[in-house]
């Protein structure tokens, strides 16, 4: 008999060097909680460059902020922020055996992911036209002063290394929702879920950073 | 400690063998696919030797480049190019994944009483990215390879036309490699700890990998940003570090060293780990100091946090700055210290058995004291302005990185050998090649300590031809060096084919790792051991070879 059956576990979910299944979760929360530390490490490093460069341009910085989308910005952080509510509704939805409408949040999740996607691409095309991009390709108009290249090369790193983040969210997220729907997640067994959320959570997390940094001040 | 009946009876002999993890399965697929952390420690363990010879052959090209003050044997780029994949090579495929990727992987879930790691699939998928990340880099190589040295400063490494881009890439992906094992380390160590371990209970190669894993998971991530941003930089010409854009190519140099100085000390706490627990097992006496030593691994992962900014003395930080980082960099020295003073207690009136592995346990003390005192001396800031980037730091920091990392792995590779492999290796052919080793690193690198107290800048392809009689000595050296190398290589290839079945436990060694059969079965242990006692307790007296089952 295998030592999940043992503690009365359905295959495949307790690994054979763990103990017990709440050892298990222990050791997968830890584990995300410190792959969560180094993707804030990831990004402290361009929150650093920003910090710098704000400090050296900050009349160039101030003006090309002005120069974004503020209401598609807020758009977006109201899009992410209700997509880390439904991831959450979802975990909740699982724990208490409710599968329908915990797949039903996390398809509501992926979506708002794409929607964020798809309002972030509109951005990006509105300053490809305008010519507002960082180093070497700015030709922008509108601003004109010493740094504000500075700027957009700033704007692009940080939203494009947090939108390859949304890329990677979604692809877990789905993964997620397949599993659901094979009916893996219970109030048994659900802690694979919670890490999903756990790192979407994150995603999120970093964004509501961004949209101040870049879109507010 | 206590092992289960069926464990100790098979160790005894009474009850037949459990196929060890190497029987268990002998294909090529079930290596590749293995989730076993003993399997994956091996192919470590074979990958970062390769890649040791790999950077060797490169430094001997430039030693024998160096017998002449002119033009020689290979032209000026070509010379670069070499340095800096020796550098790119030995640091990031050889020395950061050398000891914690290969022997922690192996040996530190049997020393915490674990089956495995807690992610044995993050495990492998590390040793993959591991391979990634070293194949781009080769590809790299293959087409021309980089001039700008491992430390790719900006303007010039956005600018160069060699090839930059497949070497950075290339360390982007192995770091991720890096990231993952330390993680995986961390939650094994917090989570599968045998019953009866208690924090003070650890194995000290234990908490040497902790402090280690701490350093991998909070600095590589911030190495990985930056070679990410000089990526963009060379193929979109986003020019954070470029000045003509009001860039600030210091900012590199900040975010650089913030993770390569504290990777200084992901190569040498493992090694420091090792020594911990190779001076008791040879000392046959218990670990004197166990808390300093295992408290002043996390002081130097702590304060190796905010040393970095010695290595820019001359970049044009403010006095202040500099006495700062200056002084916290002697911090490092302290627990360095403490640590020695703890070791040499640890062998004070203990019943020394020289073996190989204790010839390299002095090599490693010698080093480190030079080592470190020199390092000292290089972070009060009036000394490094003499100093900065000449062959005086060239040699302090082989001292640290080559000589005691170096010894820290070749210690633990004879220590562990018959742990891993079952086999006995020639005791007279490893005091001949640590010897060889001992005596060629030191021809090497003390000339070079001349060298650059008469002002010999590092890496320059000339140089004025009254240094040329240094440099001779420094490749003869070099030369003595490789042959060791080469002599450790064949006797272990022949060891592992032909070699003598060793004992289970050959040193009589109270570490924990030997409460399992040599070389383990595949979950390493039927029934977990439950530990009762320090590790290395050798108060009670038995004949070696034995295991004290309570």
């Amino acid at each position: 008999m295998s030592h999940e059956a043992a503690q009365g576990l359905p295959e495949g979910i307790l690994a054979h060097h763990f103990s017990s299944l709440e050892r298990q979760n222990e050791a997968m929360r830890l584990g995300m909680w410190l792959f969560l530390a180094t993707e804030i490490l990831l990004f402290a490093g361009l929150f650093t460059g920003y910090a710098v460069y704000r400090f050296q341009f900050p009349l160039a910085f101030a003006e090309c902020s002005r120069h974004l989308e503020i209401a598609l910005g807020t758009l977006n952080t109201i899009v992410l922020i209700t997509s880390s509510f439904t991831v959450a509704l979802a975990i909740h939805f699982a724990r208490t055996d409710r599968r329908r409408a915990a797949v039903i949040c996390l398809v509501l999740t992926i979506g708002f992911a794409l929607a964020f996607l798809g309002i972030k691409a509109v951005e990006y095309t509105a300053h490809f036209h305008e010519r507002s991009l960082p180093g070497k390709y700015y030709a922008f108009e509108g601003v004109k002063i010493l740094g504000a290249a500075m700027f957009f090369t700033m704007y692009f790193l940080m939203t494009g290394l947090h939108g390859v983040h949304v890329v990677a969210g979604m692809s877990v997220l789905s993964w997620l929702l397949w599993r659901t729907l094979q009916g893996r997640y219970s109030s048994r067994y659900y802690t694979g879920l919670e890490m999903g959320g756990l790192y979407w959570h994150l995603v999120d997390l970093v964004w509501i950073f961004l949209y101040p940094l870049l879109y507010l001040i | 400690m206590r092992l289960s009946e069926a464990d100790s009876a098979r160790l005894a002999g009474a009850l037949p063998q459990a196929p060890t993890y190497l029987q268990d399965g002998t294909t090529v697929l079930s290596w590749l696919n293995t989730r076993d952390h003993k399997r994956v420690g091996v192919m470590f363990l074979a990958s970062v030797i390769f890649f040791f010879f790999i950077g060797g052959i490169f430094a001997l090209a430039l030693r024998m480049k160096l017998l002449q003050p002119g033009p020689y044997l290979i032209d000026a780029v070509s010379y670069n190019r070499l340095f800096t994949l020796h550098g790119v090579v030995m640091i990031f495929l050889f020395l950061i994944p050398s000891i914690p990727s290969a022997f922690g992987n192996f040996v530190l879930p049997l020393m915490i009483g674990a089956r495995d790691v807690a992610f044995p699939r993050l495990n492998l998928a590390s040793f993959y990215l591991y391979l990634a990340g070293a194949a781009i880099t080769i590809w790299g190589m293959l087409q021309g390879g980089a001039d700008t040295g491992w430390t790719f400063y900006t303007p010039y490494s956005s600018t160069t036309p060699t090839q930059v881009l497949p070497i950075l890439l290339g360390v982007f992906v192995v770091g991720f490699s890096s990231i993952l094992t330390g993680l995986n380390f961390i939650v094994t160590v917090h989570t599968l700890r045998a019953p009866g371990m208690t924090w003070m209970r650890i194995p000290l190669f234990v908490w040497g990998i902790y402090a280690t894993s701490i350093i991998q998971i909070l600095a590589t991530p911030v190495l990985g940003i930056t070679v990410l941003i000089v990526a963009v930089e060379r193929f979109a010409g986003f020019g954070m570090f470029d000045p003509a854009r009001g860039g600030d190519p210091v900012l590199f140099q900040h975010m650089f060293w913030f993770y390569s100085h504290p990777a200084v000390y992901i190569m040498i706490l493992p090694a420091m780990g090792v020594i911990s627990e190779t001076v008791s097992a040879f000392s046959r006496k218990n670990t004197f100091g166990y808390k300093a030593i295992a408290m002043s691994s996390l002081g130097i992962a702590f304060v190796g946090f905010f040393t970095w900014g010695h290595h820019m003395f001359v970049a044009g930080q403010s006095t202040f700055n500099a006495g700062a980082f200056g002084i916290l960099s002697m911090f490092v020295g302290v627990f360095t210290a403490i640590k020695v003073f703890n070791w040499v207690g640890t062998m004070y009136r203990g019943a020394i058995a020289f073996k190989t592995p204790f010839a390299y346990i002095c090599g490693f003390l010698y080093f480190i004291v030079f080592g470190g005192m020199t390092g000292v001396a290089l972070a009060t800031t009036s000394l490094d302005i003499h100093w900065h980037d000449t062959y005086f730091v060239v040699a302090h920091f082989h001292f640290i990185m080559v000589g005691a990392s170096v010894m820290g792995f070749l210690a633990a590779l004879h220590y562990w050998f018959p742990k891993m492999f079952g086999k006995t290796y020639p005791e007279g052919w490893g005091l001949v090649a640590a010897s060889l080793i001992i005596l060629g690193f030191n021809a090497t690198f003390i000339p070079q300590f001349l060298l650059g107290n008469y002002g010999m800048p590092r890496r320059y392809y000339q140089y004025p031809e009254h240094f040329q009689a240094l440099h001779v000595a420094s490749t003869a050296g070099g030369t003595l060096l490789g042959f060791g190398f080469l002599i450790i290589l064949i006797y272990l290839t022949i060891a592992l084919i032909w070699g003598q079945r060793s004992e289970s436990n050959p040193w009589g060694s109270k570490g924990f790792e030997w409460l399992s059969a040599s070389p383990p079965p595949t979950h390493n242990f039927d029934e977990l051991p439950t530990i009762t006692q320090m590790p290395h307790d050798y108060r009670t007296h038995e004949p070696p070879g034995v295991l004290h089952v309570a």
